[in-house]
């Protein structure tokens, strides 16, 4: 194998070890809701929240990263320019990681100084890494995108995907550049914030696992490069073109303009539509392929990519987006239960068909199917869709006593969250996270077992196209 | 190895991303002149010197801020200066003990303590006044920051996170600045139940 696919199997097995660190903060976090007294004095609740979101940040990123590793030799036929950066930065990356996640679990926090910024957190949300391991991520971020332009430079020819991909690290990197200022007037930094958060996560990111989708699309069933490439043009037209003024569904409550109301839902609105043509795409593809491939977890990830983005994205997120909805839901379960649902279709399926498609060439495998991945598809999915709508439950209550009746004060807030279905939202989402927590132990197994446990021919991997 | 691109699709993609991306731009401009402090939805930080109420606006349809006659923090009038040193100060509390993961700010962040956009306006202050012995809101709430885990709110109790008495005082401007911007409406009727429970 190359030296970018060694480089890409790293990066998906630590993607898969942050999964289940971030599976495993997220089973404390539900649990301080059940057992408010849980690790009082130990671990605030603050802490397990930081390391379950920002390991989720950290494992998709890894995936993705892996994914594109992977592809890159197949699309240009060199190995990546400047590998030899990736392949060290890659330990730096996940050395970082451990010792941020260490100094939260430990040091927790600091006087209000710049050095506890600067050593400690950043105390804002998603990107509360301390600045020098922010650093770090950035430099991380610069090599992989110069991995991908210098390639296609290196090369001397680029295709569609590719030059998706290489304009989207632009932004890519310099999004992330918001990471690190620290700004006194909170509407102002909360609106830089939202560039970095929703221009990531539902433009860059988008953009990305839609590269990646279209590379895996043609990997799986043989999709041909014109008709993907085709899609992804409408892709990125339909997901920026909504998008970014998408963005506005942020600034409804944050002190800007009332103007943005009528923006930010108008075209936030619109933002399922890419989703809704991904669904289309996966089912005509699947349709004319007859559902035949060599490898069906990596095929049903896919499709699970497909319906997880548009119902956890699209749906839920169209249920809370327009303002006079969001006036009452936003910032309540319900949001989480979005949150939920749509990281997990939009990226986290996606991850994972990438994970078995990886595998399969590694292994040499001639057909990937099994028991092992049909548990691990069920769990998991299973699990996520029991959290999201005990969330649904449990948001729906607090949005109703807490907002609509009781007026958000200290008092409104504790009624919301003793109302009885709020409670049992809590009890029931604990319950599917276990059962979530058992689908990743199946995953975990299944991909380290598979072509091992498996009666498996050896063969040349499946073509390209 | 050449490919047929789709070039209407992409021509389609470039322009699009393009428009919205200057559109974006233009209304970025426009919105950070409203949010700097003394613009149109942001009061000055100065504001701290005076009463902050939240009341339903007829003519807009929305709660907004009412900013009201002089009323110092701790009696004590402040600077413009002095104001946006508080501001500083108070804002690297609340990062360097990261509130935002447990509680929220104008919706946003974690969601297992309340939100604190408009916490100064909470009438719960009136009671907290008597629990913690202070004589003023501000002076409670001072007291609370310090000490959290000797006023437990409720099954929920937030942790001792050793916040001296002047990182309490700058909080606590901050706070009362906070709840002074216009919001547009959000949290709808802060302090009004709309039924009895």
């Amino acid at each position: 194998m190359s030296r970018s696919k060694n480089l890409a199997v790293k990066y998906l097995v630590a993607a898969i070890l942050f999964f289940g660190v971030m599976t495993l903060s997220g089973l404390m976090s539900a649990a301080y809701y059940i057992q408010p007294d849980f690790l009082f004095g130990l671990i605030p609740f603050s802490i397990a929240k930081m390391l379950h979101i920002d390991t989720m940040i950290i494992w998709l990123l890894m995936g993705f990263m892996g994914a594109v590793y992977w592809f890159l030799p197949d699309e240009f036929e060199i190995e990546p320019a400047g590998i030899w950066a990736a392949e060290i930065l890659f330990w730096v990356f996940v050395s970082a990681v451990l010792v941020v996640a260490a100094t939260f679990v430990l040091v927790q926090w600091g006087p209000s100084t710049e050095t506890t910024l600067w050593l400690v957190q950043q105390g804002r949300k998603y990107v509360e890494a301390p600045r020098w391991a922010a650093i770090g991520v950035a430099l991380v971020m610069l090599v992989f995108a110069w991995n991908v332009v210098g390639t296609a430079l290196r090369a001397r020819r680029i295709t569609g995907i590719m030059a998706v991909m290489s304009v989207n690290m632009v932004p890519l990197v310099l999004l992330y550049l918001i990471a690190f200022p620290k700004i006194d007037n909170m509407a102002v930094d909360l609106y830089w914030w939202w560039w970095l958060v929703h221009l990531w996560v539902e433009a860059t990111w988008e953009i990305l696992i839609g590269c990646i989708m279209a590379l895996a699309v043609m990997k799986l069933l043989g999709t041909s490069r014109k008709i993907v490439e085709g899609w992804l043009y409408v892709e990125v037209s339909m997901v920026l073109g909504t998008g970014i003024l998408g963005l506005g569904h942020h600034y409804f409550w944050i002190g800007t303009p009332d103007y943005w109301l009528g923006i930010g839902g108008f075209f936030s609105a619109l933002e399922p539509l890419p989703l809704l043509g991904m669904v289309v795409h996966a089912v005509y593809d699947a349709g004319v392929h007859r559902m035949k491939t060599t490898n069906r977890p990596a095929f049903y990830w896919t499709l699970a990519e497909a319906f997880g983005n548009f119902l956890g994205g699209g749906v839920f997120g169209f249920m809370i987006t327009l303002p006079q909805l969001n006036l009452f839901a936003h910032g309540t379960q319900w949001t989480v239960s979005h949150g939920h649902f749509a990281f997990w279709g939009a990226y986290a399926c996606g991850v994972l068909s990438v994970c078995y498609i990886a595998m399969q060439e590694q292994r040499r495998l001639a057909v990937v199917n099994g028991r092992g991945w049909v548990w691990a598809f069920v769990l998991l999915n299973g699990g996520l869709i029991g959290m999201v709508g005990s969330l649904l439950v449990a948001g729906m209550a607090q949005t109703f006593f807490e907002r609509a009746i009781g007026g958000s004060t200290l008092e409104a807030f504790i009624a919301g969250q003793e109302n009885p279905w709020f409670v049992l939202g809590m009890y029931s989402r604990m319950f599917f996270g276990l059962i979530f927590t058992a689908g990743y132990l199946t995953l975990a197994w299944n991909l380290l077992a598979l072509g091992h446990r498996e009666a498996a021919a050896v063969a040349q991997p499946a073509p390209a196209e | 190895m050449q490919y047929d691109d789709p070039k209407f699709w992409r021509a389609g993609a470039i322009s699009t991303t393009v428009v919205m991306a200057i559109a974006l731009g233009m209304l970025t401009v426009d919105s950070l002149e409203a949010i700097t402090p003394g613009g149109s939805h942001v009061p000055p930080y100065s504001v701290i010197n005076r009463h902050i109420g939240y009341a339903y606006n007829g003519r807009l349809g929305r709660d907004m801020p009412v900013i009201g006659a002089d009323e110092p923090l701790f009696g004590k009038p402040v600077t413009e200066t002095e104001a946006a040193a508080f501001m500083e100060r108070g804002k690297l509390v609340i990062q360097s003990r990261s509130c935002i993961n447990c509680h929220t700010f104008m919706g946003n962040g974690a969601y297992y303590a309340p939100d604190l956009t408009k916490a100064w306006l909470d009438p719960a202050w009136d009671t907290w006044m008597a629990i913690t012995g202070a004589d003023t809101k501000e002076e409670a709430m001072v007291r609370f920051l310090m000490a959290p885990e000797q006023y437990a709110t409720w099954l929920r109790k937030m942790p001792n996170l050793g916040i001296s008495r002047d990182e309490a005082v700058a909080t606590v401007a901050y706070l009362k600045w906070l709840s002074s911007i216009d919001t547009n409406g959000f949290p709808i009727h802060f302090g009004r139940p709309q039924t009895s429970r």
